[in-house]
């Protein structure tokens, strides 16, 4: 008995163009789990991500979030319980200010004002960015408009956040405090990206796609050591375990786990 | 291009201006449109010879900026933008309209004239006053207040996102044609490039759409957009509503302008 679940089993789906973006994909991750979904430009992540809160729906398979099948009938009840943070920031920040945006979705879960205020000062708070509430969104940083844009989901009070390319466009600092904010969460979060150290440093676990179908689904550091998978995936070991350009030495892998 | 970042740039200030805290700003949004929209019926309800009798009524927008700390020249420059759309629109009249109403000196004034510039006339004052309204209320502030008032809340959604995504669409587009002239070598575009480009800016605009679409779902949006800001219809705006619909029915009653004439020529025999 767990909202904090979610669980693909046998999913494909075709796009109206005939296109097929998922083939069988099988996942279930589990309470407090940290996920990382990596894959070539086109491997179906970004499709992958959007089944988890029925923006799209399977053309076979069957998506499980908490106990329930994902349907109609728990789409809302789903979509309360999965955070899903855009990837464009600018898609997903449309009120006048950014009060009115992180009180969007408290207000449209029916809560009364003063609750979905109260609730959506935690989540500013929480990301630090409470003093930016009454700036209009356009004239907000990069990084501000990440981190409002993942207020705007935890005022919803989600079990599970699914973030598309969270450190996408951002300098090195907003980057690594973006990390920060992520690792703190206890949230089962399920990230989609391309920078693979941050996959290295936030998720123990990472599945791969490779043209729609699951190539490897492990430990990261198991998967991120498996040279010919990753030369097939169209990708690569993160710099952290490469060797330095300048003195040849491979950096000890960053902390978290047994190496 | 320089054009288009300046659009951008105008829009800007218009919302920095809206963020400011006076007597004005404080009042209900729909104290200010109620107050507007009366006095936009009032301007356009004179005879089409009238100039003189409309001049009083510039005192609405004037007030108001000066009371809302708006800087005229920034009103000027934009109300003076307007002037040439309505010029056009009153252009043919002094060719179709040739009675001869009075001589200013050896000039004669025709009809035609006259009904000119009463469009100008009008025009300023109308334009001048929906720019105070939108830059002491707030675009967003404005959609709440004419939903309030009875707008369909799809019209309301609408214009909110409009104005939100102008800013998108403005940047989107500068880019576009900043990146065009940049490969043009310093030719004029193509028409068809230009089509191109106003296309592809269109279609993306359209998957953007579709983006803060899912969005909204993935935030429980169900068709309504609630509004945070709770405004009140108190005391001081009856009297700011009443204060002002009676000074337009009295201005347009009675012709203070020529009224100031007639004592000016009494007293100055």
């Amino acid at each position: 008995m767990s909202h904090h679940l979610v669980e693909l089993r046998s999913v494909s789906h075709v796009y109206p163009d005939g296109s097929v973006a998922l083939r069988d994909v099988s996942i279930r991750v589990t309470h407090g789990e940290c996920v990382a979904i990596i894959g070539a430009n086109g491997a179906g992540k970004s499709t992958l991500l959007l089944h988890l809160n029925g923006c799209l729906a399977a053309s076979s398979g069957e998506v499980r979030v908490g106990d329930f099948p994902l349907t109609r009938k728990t789409l809302t009840q789903v979509r309360r319980t999965v955070g899903m943070v855009f990837q464009n920031p600018d898609d997903q920040l449309f009120m006048p200010t950014v009060l009115d945006d992180v009180a969007f979705g408290p207000l449209n879960l029916g809560l009364p004002q003063a609750d979905a205020e109260q609730r959506s000062r935690a989540a500013l708070e929480r990301v630090g960015a409470w003093h930016l509430r009454d700036k209009p969104p356009y004239l907000l940083s990069g990084g501000e408009k990440k981190r409002v844009a993942i207020a705007t989901v935890l005022s919803m009070a989600p079990d599970i956040l699914v973030m598309d390319e969270p450190t996408s466009g951002l300098d090195p600092v907003a980057r690594r405090q973006l990390m920060a904010l992520v690792s703190e969460f206890q949230h089962t979060r399920i990230l989609a990206s391309h920078d693979l150290d941050m996959v290295l440093a936030l998720c123990e676990r990472t599945v791969v796609l490779h043209e729609g179908r699951v190539a490897a689904d492990g430990a990261s550091r198991d998967i991120f050591r498996d040279d010919a998978l990753l030369a097939r995936c169209r990708l690569e070991k993160p710099l952290a375990m490469q060797g330095c350009p300048v003195c040849g030495v491979v950096r000890l892998l960053p902390r978290s786990g047994a190496a | 291009m320089a054009s288009i970042d300046s659009i951008a740039e105008n829009l800007r200030h218009l919302d920095e201006f809206a963020r400011a805290d006076t007597v004005v700003h404080r009042l209900d949004p729909r104290a200010k449109v109620v107050v507007t929209l009366a006095f936009v019926v009032i301007v356009a309800s004179f005879d089409r010879y009238t100039v003189a009798a409309l001049m009083p009524f510039a005192v609405f927008p004037i007030a108001l900026a000066v009371l809302g700390g708006l800087p005229a020249g920034y009103l000027a420059k934009n109300v003076a933008l307007a002037i040439p759309f309505a010029l056009l629109i009153g252009l043919f009249n002094p060719f179709f309209d040739r009675e001869v109403v009075f001589h200013l000196g050896s000039l004669p004034v025709t009809a035609g004239w006259i009904s000119c510039a009463s469009i100008a006339v009008r025009a300023v004052l109308t334009l001048g006053a929906a720019l105070v309204l939108v830059a002491l209320t707030g675009f967003p502030a404005v959609c709440a207040a004419l939903e309030g008032l009875g707008m369909p809340r799809v019209f309301a959604a609408q214009m909110q996102f409009l104005h939100r995504y102008l800013f998108v669409l403005v940047d989107d587009a500068a880019r576009s044609t900043r990146a065009l002239a940049l490969r043009s070598g310093g030719n004029a575009p193509r028409p068809t490039t230009v089509a191109s480009l106003l296309g592809l800016l269109l279609l993306r605009t359209w998957q953007r759409a579709e983006r803060i679409h899912l969005a909204m779902l993935a935030r429980a949006y169900q068709g309504e957009l609630h509004s945070r800001e709770t405004w009140r219809f108190a005391a001081a705006e009856v009297a700011f509503v009443i204060g002002w619909v009676s000074l337009f029915c009295i201005l347009r009653y009675y012709d203070l302008t020529r009224l100031l004439g007639t004592l000016v020529a009494r007293v100055l025999p």
